[in-house]
C-alpha cells in the first residue's frame, strides 16, 4: 500500500461514511464498499497508464479526504441562477448545490405523462432495485466511477416510459459553492422503448476556490429510443472535473452526446457508447476552448457490437496561453459489426506558442464490410484568411475572433435544441476577445 | 487619388517592383498588364498591405494620406478594396455573415446606419442576381469548394456591396469563361464612376474588352515601360509582351 492510499484509509477509516445516501439498503452498502474497496487497491491512475498519459490526476491523492463534505454552504441566490440558467423560462431545472438536490431551487413542473424524475438520494434510500445494475462493477469503466459508486451523494434519475416525449430540455445544474468541496454526482436515465428527451448536464462554479467534481452519467436507451445529452463545463478556474458518461444502446436507439469545456482548470471526460443492438446512430460532439493553463482531457470509445451501426466522432479544440487539449478517440469495430459507418475528426487550433494539443484517433476493426474514415489536424489561425478579413475592414482581434469562431461554431452548429445552441454560441463569443464586436455585427 | 512615385519593392531581399510611377484619378479605369513575373500582383498585395513586402523606396499617397503606413483595415475604412487573385476559403463562416461583418463595419466607420438583417438581405439578393450568383450561396462558408471562377464572382459581389473608392482587380478574369467574364465585366462597368478610380491588374486583354479602360500601363520586370489609352492593350495581343520589352529595351540604348 503506498503513502496515498494510507492516508485514505486512515481519515475514512476504510469505510463508506454513515450519512451517504441508501446507507440503511444492504445492496448500496454492499456496493459503495467494495467499489470503495477496489478504488484503495488499484489507486489513482499515474502518467504511466497509456490512458492517462496526458492527465495527471496525482492532485487528486494530496487531499486529506475524498469523501464528500457535509456542511452546507450558502446556496447561490436564484437571479444569480437565472444568469446563468441556459434554457428560456418554461424549461424544467434541477439544482444540485454542491452535490445535493435543492428543491427549492429547482422548477420541475409540468412534467409529461411517462415522465419520472427524482433525486437519486431518495431512490437509494427508497431501495428503488431498479438502480441496482447501474452500481454493478462491471460498469466501471475507469476506477473512477468505482469512487463514484463508492461516495455519490445525489444525481438525477429519469425514467421514460416507452413512446414518452420530453420536449422542452431538462436542465440539471450543478453548482459548486464551497470552498474545497468534494462533490459526487451520480445521474441515470432510462429511456423505453421510442422515448425522446434532452438532458443538459451543466456544471458551474461560483468561486475561485478548488473543488473537486466526480461526475458519472449512464443513459440506457431501449429500442427506438433518442436521447441529445450535452454537457457544459462552466467551472471555476481552479476546479477539477473527472467525469464519465456511458451509453447502452439497444437496437434502431440514436445517442448524441455534445461536452463543452469552457471552465475549470482540468478536467477529463471518458465518453463511451455500445452499439449493443442493429442500426443504432451514435454521435458525439466535443469543443474545448482552453487558456492559461487550462487542461481538458476528452477519451471516447465507441464500440459497435452488431451491424449496420453509424456512429460519427467529431472534435474541436481552441488552445491559448499555455493550456492544453487531449484527445483519444477509440472506435472498435467489432466481428459481427457489418455494415458498420463510422467516422472520426479531430481538429485543433494552437493560438500561442506554449499551447499544445495530443490528438490520437484509435481505430480497431474486426468485421467486413464497413466503412470508417478518421482524421485529426493541428494548425494556427491562417495568415491568409487573416489578411483577407482586415482587408475588409476587420481588425486583427475581430478578425482572429471571427475565424476562431468560424472554427468552434462546427461544433455548436450540431446541437439540435435551438435555445441551447444559441445560448451556447453565446458562451463561445463571451469567450473571444472582440466578442461583443463579433456579435453586434452578425 | 491614388499617386505612386518611385515605389521599390523586395521581398525576401529580392527586388521585384524597381520604380514604379502611376497617377490614378477619380472616375478613370486604369489596366497593369505584363507577362508573369512581372510583379504586378505584387503591386496590387502591397497597394492593400499585405505582410511580406519590404518598400526600399519611393511613395504611395491616396487621397492625401500615406498610404503605405496604413494597416491593411484602416486602408480598407478608407475605402480600398483588393479583389483577391487567389480568394481565400474561410471555413465556418458564411458569405452572408461575413459581407455583412463586412458592410457594417465600413458603415460604422463612415457614421453609417448599420443595416440589419433583412435590409441586408434584400440589399445583397439584388447585387448577387447582377453578378449571376445563386442566392443559396449565401449560407455556404466563404468560398469553401467554389471552383476558381465562383470565387471569382465572389470577389465582384463583395465589390458591389461594399462600393469601394478605389478598387484593385488583380486578375479577376483568370480562370473564366466567356459567359463568367462578362458577369464579372457587367459588376465592374457598373461600379465605374465619376468618384470611383478602379485598377485591373491583367494578364490577358480579353477582359479589356468589356471594361474599356482609360489607361493602360505594361509593367516588364518590376517597371512600367509603356503606357497608353486602351488601343494599346489591343496590339499587345496582336504583338506580344515580347515587343514591348523589346521596344523599351531599344529605348534604354538609345
Amino acid at each position: 500500500m503506498n503513502v496515498q492510499q494510507e492516508a485514505w484509509n486512515s481519515t475514512n477509516l476504510g469505510v463508506v461514511p454513515q450519512a451517504l445516501a441508501g446507507h440503511d439498503v444492504p445492496w448500496v452498502r454492499q456496493a459503495r464498499q467494495s467499489a470503495f474497496a477496489r478504488f484503495t487497491a488499484q489507486g489513482l491512475p499515474t502518467r504511466r497508464e497509456e490512458e492517462w498519459k496526458y492527465t495527471d490526476v496525482a492532485v487528486f491523492g494530496h487531499r486529506a479526504s475524498l469523501a464528500p463534505d457535509y456542511i452546507p454552504p450558502d446556496p447561490p441566490s436564484e437571479a444569480a441562477l437565472h444568469a446563468w440558467a441556459l434554457s428560456s423560462a418554461g424549461a424544467h431545472l434541477m439544482v444540485f448545490v454542491n452535490g445535493h438536490y435543492d428543491a427549492d431551487l429547482s422548477a420541475l413542473d409540468g412534467l409529461p405523462a411517462g415522465v419520472r424524475l427524482q433525486s437519486l438520494a431518495e431512490l437509494l434510500d427508497d431501495a428503488d432495485a431498479l438502480l441496482q445494475p447501474f452500481f454493478d462493477a462491471r460498469q466501471e469503466h475507469t476506477i473512477f466511477a468505482a469512487l463514484n459508486t463508492a461516495f455519490t451523494t445525489d444525481g438525477a434519475v429519469l425514467y421514460l416510459a416507452p413512446g414518452a416525449v420530453l420536449d422542452t430540455p431538462l436542465h440539471l445544474l450543478f453548482i459548486a459553492s464551497g470552498h474545497g468541496t468534494a462533490i459526487y454526482p451520480r445521474n441515470i436515465v432510462v429511456a423505453g422503448e421510442g422515448a425522446r428527451a434532452t438532458v443538459i448536464e451543466h456544471y458551474l462554479g461560483t468561486l475561485e476556490a478548488h473543488s473537486f467534481t466526480n461526475a458519472i452519467t449512464q443513459i440506457s436507451l431501449a429500442n427506438g429510443a433518442a436521447i441529445e445529452h450535452c454537457k457544459l463545463l462552466q467551472e471555476g478556474s481552479a476546479a477539477f472535473h473527472i467525469a464519465g458518461i456511458h451509453a447502452e444502446q439497444a437496437a434502431g436507439s440514436h445517442f448524441v452526446s455534445h461536452s463543452f469545456a469552457l471552465g475549470g482548470h482540468l478536467g477529463r471526460n471518458d465518453i463511451t457508447a455500445n452499439l449493443s443492438g442493429p442500426g443504432c446512430h451514435c454521435t458525439l460532439n466535443g469543443l474545448y476552448l482552453l487558456d492559461g493553463r487550462q487542461h481538458m482531457d476528452h477519451h471516447t470509445r465507441i464500440d459497435h457490437l452488431a451491424p449496420d451501426g453509424v456512429s460519427r466522432q467529431y472534435y474541436r479544440g481552441v488552445m491559448d496561453g499555455e493550456s492544453r487539449g487531449v484527445f483519444n478517440g477509440k472506435l472498435i469495430v467489432h466481428a459481427g459489426a457489418a455494415g458498420t459507418d463510422a467516422h472520426q475528426s479531430s481538429g485543433n487550433l494552437l493560438l500561442s506558442r506554449r499551447a499544445e494539443a495530443d490528438t490520437k484517433p484509435q481505430l480497431e476493426i474486426y468485421a467486413d464490410d464497413v466503412k470508417c474514415t478518421h482524421g485529426a489536424t493541428v494548425g494556427q489561425l491562417d495568415e491568409d484568411s487573416l489578411f483577407y478579413l482586415r482587408s475588409r475592414g476587420m481588425d486583427m482581434e475581430s478578425a482572429r475572433s471571427l475565424l476562431i469562431y468560424g472554427f468552434a461554431n462546427d461544433i455548436v452548429a450540431r446541437v439540435g435544441a435551438p435555445d441551447l445552441r444559441a445560448r451556447i454560441e453565446q458562451l463561445v463569443l463571451d469567450r473571444l476577445p472582440q466578442g461583443d464586436n463579433i456579435k453586434e455585427l452578425l | 487619388m491614388l499617386t505612386i512615385k518611385n515605389l521599390h519593392v523586395a521581398v525576401d531581399g529580392k527586388p521585384i517592383l524597381c520604380g514604379i510611377d502611376l497617377n490614378v484619378r477619380a472616375g478613370e479605369v486604369h489596366a497593369i498588364m505584363g507577362p508573369n513575373g512581372s510583379g504586378k500582383s505584387t503591386l496590387a498585395q502591397v497597394l492593400a498591405g499585405r505582410d511580406g513586402y519590404q518598400v526600399t523606396a519611393g511613395t504611395a499617397r491616396y487621397l492625401g494620406q500615406d498610404l503605405l503606413a496604413m494597416t491593411p483595415e484602416q486602408r480598407a475604412h478608407a475605402g480600398v478594396f483588393l479583389a483577391f487573385q487567389y480568394p481565400v476559403e474561410i471555413p465556418g463562416v458564411s458569405i452572408a455573415l461575413f459581407l455583412k461583418t463586412a458592410l457594417n463595419t465600413l458603415r460604422k466607420q463612415r457614421g453609417l446606419a448599420e443595416l440589419d438583417a433583412m435590409d441586408f438581405l434584400g440589399l445583397v439578393r439584388e447585387k448577387m442576381k447582377r453578378v449571376g450568383m445563386d442566392e443559396a450561396l449565401l449560407s455556404r462558408a466563404v468560398n469553401e469548394g467554389f471552383s476558381g471562377g465562383e470565387k471569382k464572382r465572389n470577389e465582384i459581389l463583395q465589390l458591389t456591396v461594399l462600393a469601394p473608392k478605389l478598387a484593385i482587380l488583380d486578375e479577376t478574369d483568370s480562370g473564366l469563361d466567356i459567359d463568367a467574364l462578362k458577369l464579372v465585366a457587367d459588376g465592374v462597368n457598373a461600379m465605374r464612376s465619376s468618384r470611383r478610380a478602379i485598377v485591373l491588374v491583367t494578364h490577358y486583354q480579353r477582359l479589356l474588352d468589356y471594361v474599356v479602360p482609360d489607361h493602360v500601363h505594361v509593367l516588364s520586370h518590376g517597371r512600367i515601360v509603356k503606357s497608353g489609352g486602351s488601343e494599346l492593350a489591343r496590339e499587345l495581343e496582336k504583338l506580344g509582351y515580347g515587343w514591348v520589352e523589346a521596344e523599351s529595351a531599344a529605348r534604354l540604348v538609345a
